[in-house]
């Protein structure tokens, strides 16, 4: 009895060895696009988790996305395999003019995936962040900062709102934060001296870093313009 | 020996069959599957599948699922610690709400009741039938799309069913999206007309009447007038093409078709409809009953049924009051000190709850419930306060006791005993329904939901549920509607008239005058009466609201009793008021109770309503399936 056992589950192992050693056995994509946004040269900094981007690949059947956020840092990272791909940023995402054609559809960018890929996206955010100074001590996090409207005419934002934002973790957003401090877009007399400060609540459990961050957020546009995220250790 | 038999006995039987002739075998009439003739000869036959499409009408709302109504910090959820942090961990809703609740895509459904339109023309039952049967299915088939309008804006308009003649291309089959405005024109032209085909009958409340098209009809006539002209507050929500969007110079037209319906559901053309008050003498109670009366209830114009014995739901037991409740289980949603504090007070101002006085100490008051005293009737009839009782038992809701020199005891389970200084024998020093954070099931904010539960007993238990059914259309809302098509018109003071008959079922003893209605005002009067039934969802989309409402900033206590009257006023984050016993036996205050807010621990996200949430989300599987199709705004 026993050797039948036996010869029954080395039977019933060597089916499953055997049986999944062929067709079921793809090669994983290893060919990674990976790319940020920059406006001339400099890195764009959005929130997480809120600006999307969408890529496309024809010729197999079903044309439906794939798609992710872009990190705070505004990168974008995906391993995929060879081939044509079709990237766009629907219109609406992002503190920048929107990247699109004539007909007002989303412009499309091509990548001719052929091995390992960085690419650049080059946006216009409304407005950028000048001499941006995050300081902290005393406990109390400031901010001086001055901002350069980019983009004029029919397409210009006003600017609703700059909030210091400050947080346990490196994403000093609108989601995730310890304290704000806001300032509206009416109230700011001189573009070119902004200056906002907030105190450290006490932080539970006991951490002596914070992070913190200024956002920039436009009249009508959804998403904010981050300035670079700093660490303070006290 | 047996085995023989066996076989001898198989063999027989196969013989036997191998002597019918085949051909025989295989035209026989099945005994299970009726052909169309057959179903449609029979009277009966033809209304049970009636009340089949009857029985999966949608609504994002549902009894069934009480967590459909837990959103928008109108409540706190303790059901369990997952669907706490489900509701309250998350800063943002996916693109179809929590559990996907705010989606739907159910053309099979649609498709079942344009075959059942189209076949009434062949049955063979009664004239008078086949015209109020087809008039049934064209309602529900109206109210079908106008839930897809709500939750998508423009979908494609099937009318007929469609059969795939397996060319190998579907492309006929592919129907663009309909604009926003013309959805809500097809559900508004077929109620109009299906307003003189059904029954003008008062009593008939789960089938529809012309009550019910004329209710639909008014309502999806104001969601579009305010459609039209709030959108401009989000200019980036639309779609070119009107999928999403309606021109903004049709606010007026709607709002006067809203209007004209609503005088007709009023003015008795549809039969006899009031205001629920058959308890003038406690109007909390009234209201509350005016949920689960099911005999005669006048305010009721459409309501999806339930009937103990073959259609029952879960809502009392999943909410009743935990402590003594039928069975071990309750509380799962708690309404938020948010939603509490929004009642006003009776001579019509807002106020928060008095917890301190203007020198900033806790007012002490005598009884559980005085701190609510002199309020909207309504809140009593939605929410259970502390002091207040439910099928005849008191809900003993309370922190916490405060002892002579500041020192608060409390416990970590429902009831427990403690030691305290200057008694012998251990007292109670914590609620037995709570409130306590790290326990699920009691009133973590303070208090339990009133609303739709069934004060019948037996209700709280599993085996035999609460056949309380869901309101779809209520006079009131009638009346509402009417009021704000009304003030949106121009015409404060027929909206002041409308409003003060629901305002006055509720306690109010001063009416408003014309300068009183404000939008802040139609916003406010409908989160009141309609609390906890799903309207809110709507109202915040179509007002364009929701986005200033939940904006992600979290909330103090200052900011959460701030600007109460206002439409937009931040609710990120559902706050609780906790009950502390004073306990200084030998002192006047002693026994005395005071009340702190509290945000519960586990709430750690303040939520932000993204742009892209003012519309459901049509699925890539979908989009992939028909390229006719546009994709969703800000997605």
């Amino acid at each position: 009895m026993r050797s039948i056992f036996q010869l029954l589950t080395l039977f019933a192992v060597a089916i499953l060895v055997l049986a999944s050693c062929e067709k079921d056995n793809f090669d994983a994509p290893e060919t990674s696009l990976t790319g940020r946004l920059v406006y001339q040269g400099e890195p764009i900094n959005v929130e997480y988790n809120r600006v999307s981007y969408e890529l496309y690949q024809d010729g197999f059947g079903k044309v439906g996305p794939i798609g992710s956020t872009f990190t705070s840092e505004g990168e974008f990272s995906q391993v995929l395999f060879n081939g044509e791909y079709k990237m766009i940023i629907p219109i609406g995402q992002g503190p920048f003019v929107p990247l699109q054609n004539q007909s007002g559809q989303p412009d499309t960018i091509r990548i001719d995936l052929r091995g390992s890929e960085v690419i650049d996206i080059e946006v216009t955010p409304y407005w950028r962040f000048r001499n941006a100074l995050i300081s902290a001590g005393e406990g109390r996090v400031g901010a001086t900062l001055s901002l350069e409207q980019i983009v004029t005419g029919d397409q210009a934002r006003d600017i609703e709102s700059v909030t210091l934002y400050v947080s346990k973790t490196a994403f000093a957003n609108t989601q995730t934060n310890v304290a704000t401090a806001a300032m509206g877009g009416g109230d700011i007399a001189d573009m070119n001296s902004i200056s906002l400060s907030v105190d450290i609540p006490e932080i539970q459990p006991v951490q002596n870093y914070v992070f913190a961050s200024v956002g920039v957020k436009f009249a009508g546009v959804e998403d904010l313009l981050f300035s670079d995220t700093q660490r303070f250790d006290f | 020996m047996n085995k023989i038999n066996y076989l001898l006995l198989a063999l027989l039987f196969g013989g036997g069959w191998a002597c019918e002739s085949d051909s025989d075998f295989l035209d026989r009439t099945p005994a299970q599957i009726l052909t169309t003739e057959q179903a449609l000869g029979d009277a009966a036959q033809v209304e049970s599948i009636l009340s089949n499409l009857y029985s999966r009408q949608f609504s994002v709302a549902r009894l069934s699922d009480w967590r459909t109504m837990a959103d928008f910090n109108e409540v706190y959820v303790a059901s369990n610690d997952g669907q706490t942090n489900d509701f309250h961990n998350n800063n943002t809703w996916g693109w179809n709400g929590s559990y996907s609740f705010w989606g739907t895509w159910d053309y099979g459904y649609i498709r079942e009741l344009n075959l059942f339109i189209e076949r009434m023309e062949v049955a063979t039952i009664p004239e008078r039938l086949v015209t109020i049967y087809t008039a049934e299915a064209r309602y529900l088939r109206a109210a079908y799309y106008y839930e897809l309008a709500k939750l998508y804006g423009g979908v494609p308009i099937i009318l007929e069913p469609l059969t795939y003649d397996f060319s190998g291309d579907p492309t006929y089959l592919q129907v663009p999206r309909s604009t926003e405005a013309e959805i809500y024109d097809f559900v508004i032209a077929e109620a109009t007309e299906l307003a003189t085909l059904l029954p003008a009958d008062a009593s008939g409340k789960s089938r529809a009447t012309a009550g019910a098209a004329l209710s639909m009809k008014a309502q999806a006539a104001v969601y579009a007038g305010s459609l039209a002209k709030y959108n401009s507050v989000t200019p980036s929500v639309v779609l070119e093409g009107g999928a999403i969007g309606i021109p903004a110079d049709r606010a007026d037209g709607y709002y006067t078709t809203a209007l004209d319906a609503a005088r007709q559901i009023i003015n008795g053309e549809a039969g006899a409809y009031s205001l629920y008050a058959k308890n003038p003498n406690n109007l909390s109670e009234n209201f509350a009953a005016l949920f689960y009366d099911k005999n005669a209830n006048p305010e009721v114009i459409y309501q999806e049924e339930y009937l103990i014995k073959f259609k029952t739901h879960g809502y009392t037991i999943s909410n009743q009051p935990r402590f003594g409740a039928e069975e071990e289980e309750g509380g799962a949603m708690n309404p938020s000190l948010n939603l509490v504090q929004s009642f006003e007070l009776l001579d019509n101002t807002f106020a928060p709850i008095p917890t301190v006085d203007e020198a900033g100490n806790r007012i002490l008051y005598e009884n559980q419930e005085d701190i609510f005293a002199g309020r909207d009737a309504r809140l009593g009839g939605t929410v259970i306060l502390p002091g207040t009782s439910f099928k005849g038992r008191e809900v003993d809701i309370w922190a916490g006791v405060r002892l002579a020199d500041g020192e608060i005891v409390s416990g970590n389970e429902r009831g427990q005993l403690r030691e305290l200084p200057g008694s012998a024998t251990p007292q109670q020093v914590v609620g037995f329904d709570g409130p306590l954070e790290n326990t699920p099931q009691n009133a973590v904010t303070g208090f339990y939901v009133r609303k739709y539960l069934d004060p019948t007993p037996g209700s709280g238990q599993r085996g035999n549920q609460s056949d309380v059914s869901r309101i779809q259309y209520r006079y009131a809302e009638i009346l509402l509607i009417a009021a704000e098509a009304a003030f949106e018109l121009g015409d404060p003071a027929t909206a002041a008239g409308y409003m003060n008959q629901v305002r006055e079922r509720a306690g109010f003893m001063i009416p408003l005058t014309p300068e009183d209605i404000t939008f802040d005002r139609i916003v406010h009067e409908r989160r009141a009466e309609f609390a906890l039934e799903g309207q809110y969802y709507m109202d915040l989309k179509r007002f364009r609201i929701a986005h200033r409402i939940f904006d992600g900033v979290a909330m103090d206590v200052e900011g959460l009793k701030a600007n109460l009257g206002s439409a937009t006023k931040r609710s990120t984050q559902p706050w609780g008021l906790w009950p502390y016993k004073v306990y200084e036996p030998g002192s006047p205050d002693d026994g005395k109770w005071y009340y702190t807010e509290v945000l519960p621990s586990r709430v750690t996200a303040a939520d932000t309503w993204q742009l892209g949430n003012y519309y459901s989300n049509i699925s890539n599987d979908i989009l992939t399936n028909n390229p006719q199709l546009a994709r969703q705004p800000l997605q």
